[in-house]
This record gives C-alpha cells, structure tokens and sequence, in this order.
C-alpha cells in the first residue's frame, strides 16, 4: 500500500504537469486562430466529437510553407552544431590539462569550472553585452593595443551568439571529459609512447578514443540546449539571427498565435527526439561499461 | 604526470576566459558614471539606488518565495521519485516514469513553458505564484531525483535490509539508515532546485500572471535597453551570494569527509 503511494505521488504529479500539457499542445497545434478567449478553436466547450473532427494540420501546411520557418529551423541547427564544435576545441584541451594536473590541485581546478553554473546564466550572458558592444571592452582594448583602427560590429551578430553559447555551456563540456579522461589509465598511454608513438600520435591513437564517450556526452550536453536557446540570441544576437526558440516566444507573445507557437513547438520537440535518444544510449552504453 | 606549457597556457586562458567577463561586471559595479565603460571613480550609489528601488525589492521576495517553496517541494518529489527508481523494482508504466524524470532535463525552456501555460489556461488557474511554483518544481524535481538517484545506486543495501532484520518498519528504516546516508545528495539535489529557480527566465515569464514578476524577470525587461550600472550593483550581489555560499559548502563537505575518515581510523583502532 505504502509503496504503491510511494509510486503514485511522483508519477501523478509527472504525468498531470509534464505529459499532460505536451498532449495540450499537441492539441491546439491541431487547432485554428481565433479571436476569442482562449484564441484557438474548437475547444472542449465545442463536444469532444466536434473538437476532434475540428482539427487539421493546417497549422503544419503553414509552417512548411513558409521561408522563414525553415531558415530557423536550419539556422538553429548550424548555430547549435558551430557552437558545439567551438566548445569542444575549447574545452578539451582545459579538460585534458585539468586531469593531468597534480591531484592536489584537482578539487580547486573542478570548483573553478562549477562556479560559473551556480552563477545566473541570464548576468553571464549578460555580462557579455557591455564588452562586445560598439564602445565595449574588446574594442577599447583592441584600438588602444593598435590591432584594429575602427570598432568592430560584433554584437548583435551570429558571432556574438557563439561566444555567448560557448561561455555558457562551458562547463557542461568540461565536466564530462575530464571525468572519462580521469578514469584513463596513464600507463597506457606510456605503453604506446614505448612502442614507438610520439607523443602526439598516442594522443590521437590513445587519449582521444578512450576519452570518446566523455565527448560525445559532453558534445549532446552543449548541442541539445543550444537548439531551443532563447536567451543567448534574444540578448546578444541581432535582428538577422533566426533561431527556433526565439521565433516561437515572439509567435506566442508578439504574434499572439498559439496554434503556430505550438506547431513550433512540436516540430522542435521532433527534431530534438533524435539527438536525446542518442544521448541517451550513450549514457546506457557508459554505465554499461562501467559494471 | 606534469603539466606542459601548453596544458598551462590552456588552463590559464580557459579560466580567463570564464572568469573575465563576471569580473568587469564586478568592477563597473562601483563606477560613478552612469557610462557604464567610462571609469569615473569609485562609488557605490547604484547599490543605494538598487536597494532604495521597490521594484527590484518586491521581485526578489517573489524570487525568493518561489525558490524556497520550489526546491523543498522538488526535493521531497524528487527523492521519492529517486526511490521508486532505484528500489522500487518493477511496476506498470516504470519506463514512461523514468522517460519522464530524464526528459525534462533537456527539454528546451520555451517548450516547457509553453506547455505548461497551455495547460493552466485550459483548467482556468489563475498565474501567478502557485504556478511559478508548480511549474518550477516540475523540471527541478528531476535533477533532483537524478542527484539522489545516483547516491542511492552506489550504497550498500544489506544495511537497509539489516534494519528490516532487526525489526524496523520500512518507514524507519528509511528515516534511520537511508536518509542520514543519502542526506548529501539530498541538500546538494535541494541547492541545485533552488539555483535552477531563482536563475529560471523563460519558464517564469511563460506561467507568471500580471500580480507576480521575478528577479529574472525584472532584469531581463531592463537588460534589453542595454547595459545599466544597477543590474551591475544587482549582479555583483548575486555572484558575491553564490561564490561565498560555494565555498562554505565546499568547505563545509571537506571537514565532513575528514571527521568521517577520523570516525573510520578510530573505529578500526577500537577493533
């Protein structure tokens, strides 16, 4: 009895606030604009035959149609996958050194990458606007070293949205490729270097295979919230960068549209099925291999 | 293994690089001018003005009480769910329960939100705090129950069993043997729901009605204008708040890990 209510309390509350409303907007994806309260039609009030029968994938039809959707769906895409690949060459190599620095510094070196993740995403990203503005710090400093002679535009540009993507998720890569390349056997990698690999060649043959699943875990961890990122383009990038969370919060607020905002939705929730099961196999994969 | 000068030369950039940009904000947070890159002297009058502003003060207790009853309500949740999952063993519909613990995790904000707006329009619930609350315990429940999870997998469970022997109900073994072994995982699970609520933006603004606006909320609306000195003062608090409270519990685990390796070596002296 008790387990059974031990079961049943968490699951309700899963099923009733996080199943439930996907099923809601799946629904009004299926649904027409409509001048009234709530502005979609049919609703319940309508019978539930009627509200069935009164759905269409028009609402899709739209979407499919029109350019601007596919250029944020594929803009989305690129941006997250540049992103991604730009945190990993950054984060790699911090991983790499961090596991190769002497264990007593090791606890400081880790504290040092999740300090920025308790720190509010919504001041880091923040933060970055006062230096990549027009007068901001990197073009002071740029000038006044002599490197450049007029600013340089780079917020409010994809640029802007990559650096603000990558300082964000940082962490998220670091964490796991440390982790894998702190399990790796050192005297592997002298194994190879006896057998007559430089140092580089048993880096590639070695370190990086050994440590794949911490990348690939790291790389979805970076790639899946870049995708429906809202924040980062909203406040560093301009008026040209389409990305998919952004258009859905405008259709919803601005636009007022609920039936295409939930379309939106649910052609994300679509694209982003494949990379989280990926994800997720990859985790099974590691704890696997860990037993 | 040493540290070559490239490993150093990354380490050193790295960290340049993450701690930088929250430095300058830190800095500009005590600049005179109202130009925020302009150094004009030192000052704290933006601190006087943030505290002296009833906006600012009003979203933070909204902040506040959404965080607190959030992350206890997430904790209790969360390590309910944690158990279910790891002792609970097999029941109808496990895998739909473990699909969603794990896919809120990366579930993108604007989906949720707007779920989760879709949902309380269509019951006709009033927005504001109750829903924030709702909407925050929902996601954070599942970090929880993936921190908690994690400690659970890894103890050993004749000492649950051992309880059970010796006459303890489940309750109690539960409260005597299990929570005091899994407590670190369940205050560290309860920081990180309230850390994911009082930082949360775009699941806030999706479920908040007109009576309720955050923290977030607040600095967000006023961040769009452009830099401004008093989110500067605003964000040097929160970074100070963080980083001191950080490192108390990083020292605070240390000491706990050290009395527990005291406890250890004294118990095996006494054998």
């Amino acid at each position: 009895m008790r387990r059974r209510l031990l079961i049943a309390v968490p699951y309700v509350w899963l099923l009733a606030l996080f199943l439930i409303p996907f099923a809601v907007v799946f629904k009004i994806s299926l649904s027409d604009i409509a001048l009234a309260i709530p502005p979609y039609t049919p609703t319940a009030k309508d019978g539930i035959w009627n509200m069935l029968t009164g759905l269409d994938f028009e609402n899709f039809v739209f979407l499919s149609e029109d350019d601007l959707y596919w250029k944020a769906y594929l803009s989305s895409l690129q941006i997250a996958f540049i992103s991604t690949l730009l945190t990993l060459c950054v984060g790699y190599p911090m991983a790499y050194a961090m596991a190769r620095a002497p264990e007593q510094w090791r606890p400081t070196l880790l504290m040092l990458v999740i300090l920025p993740f308790w720190t509010s995403f919504l001041i880091r990203v923040y933060a970055w606007v006062g230096i990549l503005s027009g007068e901001g710090f990197l073009n002071q400093f740029l000038l006044w070293i002599g490197v450049i002679s007029t600013p340089l535009t780079i917020l409010n540009t994809n640029t802007a949205v990559y650096i603000g993507i990558v300082y964000t998720y940082l962490p998220f890569m670091i964490l796991p490729i440390y982790s894998a390349l702190d399990r790796l056997d050192g005297s592997l990698i002298e194994a190879a270097e006896d057998l007559g690999c430089s140092r580089i060649k048993a880096f590639w043959l070695v370190t990086i295979p050994l440590s794949k699943n911490g990348i690939i875990a790291g790389c979805f961890l970076v790639f899946i919230p870049a995708l429906g990122e809202f924040v980062i383009p909203s406040l560093l990038g301009g008026s040209g960068t389409l990305m998919i969370g952004k258009v859905l919060f405008e259709e919803f607020f601005s636009n007022r549209d609920w039936p295409v905002a939930s379309a939106v939705a649910v052609i994300l929730l679509l694209i982003l099925i494949i990379p989280i099961v990926l994800f997720q196999r990859n985790e099974q994969r590691q704890a696997e291999a860990e037993k | 293994m040493r540290l070559s000068p490239f490993n150093v030369v990354s380490l050193t950039l790295g960290f340049v690089f993450l701690y930088l940009p929250m430095l300058i904000l830190v800095i500009y947070s005590f600049n005179a001018s109202k130009l925020v890159t302009v150094w004009a002297g030192f000052s704290t009058k933006w601190y006087g003005e943030l505290l002296s502003n009833d906006a600012f003060l009003d979203a933070a207790w909204v902040t506040l009480q959404v965080a607190v009853l959030s992350s206890t309500l997430a904790t209790v949740l969360g390590t309910m769910a944690a158990y279910v999952l790891v002792r609970g063993g097999r029941f109808f519909g496990r895998t739909l329960f473990s699909g969603m613990i794990y896919a809120p995790l990366v579930m993108p904000e604007v989906i949720t939100g707007l779920s989760l707006l879709l949902l309380f329009i269509g019951i006709g619930m009033d927005r504001g705090v109750l829903t924030i609350v709702l909407a925050h315990t929902t996601f954070s429940m599942c970090f929880v129950s993936v921190v908690v999870s994690s400690r659970l997998m890894t103890f050993d469970q004749s000492l649950e069993e051992a309880a059970l022997d010796l006459g303890a109900s489940a309750f109690e073994a539960f409260r005597l043997v299990t929570l005091p072994i899994i407590a670190p995982a369940v205050i560290s699970g309860w920081l990180l729901a309230f850390t994911l609520s009082l930082d949360d933006l775009v699941i806030a603004s999706f479920t908040s009605g007109p009576s309720a606006t955050t923290l977030p909320m607040k600095i967000w609306s006023s961040v769009r204008l452009g830099v401004s000195p008093e989110i500067n003062a605003l964000s040097t608090i929160l970074i100070g708040l963080v980083t001191v409270g950080v490192i108390a519990a990083s020292i605070a685990s240390k000491q706990s890990a050290l009395r527990a390796k005291r406890d250890e070596q004294a118990a095996a002296r006494a054998q």
